[in-house]
């Protein structure tokens, strides 16, 4: 590599922006793929693919993507909990599929928008 | 594909050598057969200070603490949390016997109290890729300087921070660079001391291995101060980590166009030479290291003519240690006002008047959490030993806190509640040192361990000055002459005399405050020495020679039924009694090694 100047600096540091966000774990919205026996045997799997898909296509480096165990409620799996750091409580989806993901990015992630169609309640059950 | 989440495997020293390395292949080919090695990174970082209980990792975005980690663990891990998303509670951190286990790191106490200036990078970033230290706004702060500030207004900056020597003198960073500013000669060098020859103390290898650029970059920000184009780094070899890693760190730096000429597009020129020092303790005095640079024998010489004046091949010189160096880019970047905002007293007027930042301390000794700690001036020892440190194990009582190393003093229990500050370390005949931090309890033995540390300094006197070679030599006799029965109290007058003439009169600061273990002992715990000489007993048991041993022979009959461990376990062939009836000890033979009280399960065998 050539000398860097001043302005690479920035360059740099906005490149790994994403990185650093997650590894200091303050992002601006949390999504929660789960995946208990149930989530991975409705297809948690395409799920957390999917939702992975739309982070690196859209560039978003402020987004933590992250799984946890059975949410209890295992006939509407495969469900996600999307968190907004302005936003008052959790966002559970049920059921969903790669294409519901698109459009809860659209809307919930990009917009702030619930998706009430695929919503199942605001709220959260206690991860740890 | 983007990374959801990121395994921070702690690669500094402590856990390298409880196979962290091993961990990490294990992780990486366990990842591959669950194909998650497009969604899950794992990174190496340097020394997160917890080694204590290496090695650990943390899961990040989440900030799951996992520790004592083993290779048969991680298939579990890998199914559990990173499949299932359940974190495992087996393998977190639990603060107590009846305590949940914690499972995020920022919630541990040893991590919630800590402040971190220096090491605010450990545990982020893989110390060996400089785009991830630029990322966390690395050499911004040099930026800053090269193209926003003067020479001069870098100098006035470090001034009002306040910042002192973080090797254990205490002195104002600011007033020694401008000295050195202002003395003149074209040729003219830095050096980063990174000689740590302190028993039990790693601040300054924690620094390199976790951070090596903030340590360049400071010393970067130094030489434009000062007018330096030459820097170089004085390290210990037995630091092979973090040799290693400012190797690496100094070649991509220089890749980048940070070392060299025309730093920056600007005229500024610096480069940095990496120098072994082979292990001598004197080569950490300023002196003796650049002698040991120059290729001459590692001995100190009078300093009627300051280093920042004629230093390094008699050239102006400014040597500071790892941890000063990188604060630097930190005050640079964040402004003296910052830093003056945390820390102790009031350093507007005089330099000398408070202690400002924070402190790096290795916590070591009897305490339940050992390990490294960054905390900021004026916390007390007490919140240090029993919030951050957990107390002291097995529910003993705290007897002492040695601060400062080898060359640092005794502080008693009763004086727990004293803060982190050089003057005040300083004013109960302590020091802040390195910042070693080792604490007893009630089974150590003061005089014993005086000794321990005087046997140290007395080996690595380099001999050049006959107070510091005599002078310890005969200390270290009175004192071992006591741990055996054979001291006097006359003995006790003796040693104060000899370690205040030691300390008067000794070239450099090794002898000079080499007597401080011995004479802050003295002063606190004079009474544990006259049990010593006068009854010629250890309180603590720790002096052997000076224990009785005998059996209970009752509770050797009944209880142990005479079972005949002690016996086998003798080597002066000592001990006397048949299988299943009382035994006992024949006092003439007897040796007091303490091997029959170690194998005694039944609690028979008594020490008076």
């Amino acid at each position: 590599m050539a000398k860097i100047t001043i302005a690479d600096l920035e360059k740099i540091r906005e490149e790994s922006r994403r990185t650093l966000v997650l590894r200091e774990g303050a992002g601006r919205a949390k999504i929660t793929v789960h995946m208990g026996t149930c989530g991975i045997a409705a297809g948690a799997r395409d799920i957390m693919s999917a939702v992975l898909k739309e982070v690196e296509e859209r560039e978003l480096s402020d987004i933590i993507v992250t799984n946890s165990g059975c949410a209890g409620l295992c006939s509407k799996e495969p469900m996600i909990t999307v968190e907004l750091v302005n936003f008052p409580a959790p966002v559970k989806y049920i059921e969903m599929t790669p294409g519901k993901i698109k459009q809860i990015f659209d809307s919930h992630i990009m917009k702030e928008q619930i998706v009430k169609e695929y919503a199942l309640a605001i709220g959260s059950e206690m991860t740890h | 594909m983007a990374y959801r989440t990121y395994l921070m495997v702690c690669a500094g020293t402590g856990c390298v050598a409880n196979q962290s390395m091993k961990i990490k292949e294990a992780f990486e080919k366990e990842l591959e057969k669950r194909k998650l090695q497009n969604e899950v990174s794992v990174v190496t970082t340097g020394c997160n200070g917890f080694c204590g209980v290496g090695p650990i990792m943390v899961v990040q975005p989440d900030g799951i603490f996992y520790q004592l980690l083993k290779v048969s663990d991680i298939p579990l891990l890998v199914e559990e949390h990173l499949i299932k998303g359940r974190p495992v509670k087996k393998f977190m951190y639990i603060p107590g016997e009846k305590e949940p286990p914690i499972p995020k790191m920022r919630d541990i106490d040893f991590f919630k109290k800590q402040m971190l200036i220096a090491l605010r990078n450990r545990g982020l970033i893989d110390p060996e890729k400089i785009e991830e230290y630029i990322a966390r706004g690395g050499y911004s702060a040099l930026a800053k300087a090269l193209t926003e500030m003067t020479p001069d207004g870098v100098l006035d900056e470090i001034k009002k921070s306040g910042l002192r020597g973080r090797g254990g003198g205490g002195f104002p960073t600011g007033v020694k660079w401008e000295t050195m500013r202002k003395v003149p000669g074209d040729k003219r060098y830095v050096i980063c001391n990174a000689d740590e020859g302190d028993p039990g103390a790693f601040m300054d290898r924690s620094i390199i291995e976790s951070d090596p650029h903030a340590v360049i970059e400071g010393m970067l920000i130094g030489a434009y101060a000062m007018g330096s184009s030459d820097g170089y780094v004085y390290i210990r070899n037995e630091y092979p980590i973090a040799l290693e890693r400012l190797k690496k760190a100094t070649g991509q730096a220089r890749e980048f166009g940070l070392l060299g000429e025309n730093i920056f597009g600007t005229d500024f020129k610096f480069d940095i030479k990496i120098t072994r020092g082979a292990g001598a303790f004197v080569c950490g005095e300023s002196t003796a290291l650049m002698a040991s640079i120059e290729g001459r024998p590692g001995e100190p010489r009078a300093k009627y003519i300051h280093t920042v004046e004629k230093g390094l091949y008699d050239s102006p010189t400014c040597l500071n240690n790892v941890e000063t160096w990188a604060n630097v880019p930190q005050i640079i970047l964040k402004g003296a006002k910052w830093f003056t905002s945390i820390g102790t007293g009031d350093v507007t007027h005089d330099p000398w008047g408070g202690s400002k930042g924070t402190k790096v301390f290795s916590l070591t000794g009897k305490v339940v959490n050992t390990g490294l700690v960054e905390v900021p001036m004026g916390i007390t020892l007490k919140e240090i030993i029993f919030d951050i440190g957990g107390g002291i194990k097995d529910g003993k009582r705290i007897k002492t806190v040695q601060t400062g190393g080898p060359s640092g003093g005794f502080i008693p229990e009763s004086m727990l509640d004293l803060p982190v500050d050089y003057d005040e370390l300083t004013k109960v005949g302590s020091m802040m040192g390195s910042g070693g931090m080792i604490v007893a309890d009630e089974d150590n033995c003061v005089v014993d361990m005086a000794k321990y540390f005087l046997t140290f300094t007395q080996e690595e006197s380099c001999g050049k000055c006959t107070p510091c070679r005599e002078g310890t030599k005969r200390m270290l006799d009175i004192l071992e002459n006591i741990t055996v029965g054979k001291g006097t109290e006359e003995d006790l007058e003796l040693l104060e005399e000899l370690s205040n003439m030691v300390v008067e009169s000794s070239l450099c600061a090794l002898g000079g405050s080499a007597p401080n273990p011995v004479l802050t002992s003295l002063k606190y715990f004079r009474d544990e020495y006259l049990v010593h000489v006068r009854d010629k007993k250890c309180p603590a048991h720790a002096c052997r020679q000076l224990n009785v041993y005998t059996i209970e022979e009752e509770k050797c009959a009944t209880v142990g039924h005479g079972c005949d461990m002690c016996k086998k376990s003798c080597p002066d062939y000592a001990i006397m009694g048949e299988p299943k009836k009382a035994h006992y000890i024949d006092q003439m033979k007897c040796h007091k090694c303490g091997a029959c009280f170690d194998v005694c399960n039944f609690k028979a065998i008594k020490i008076e």
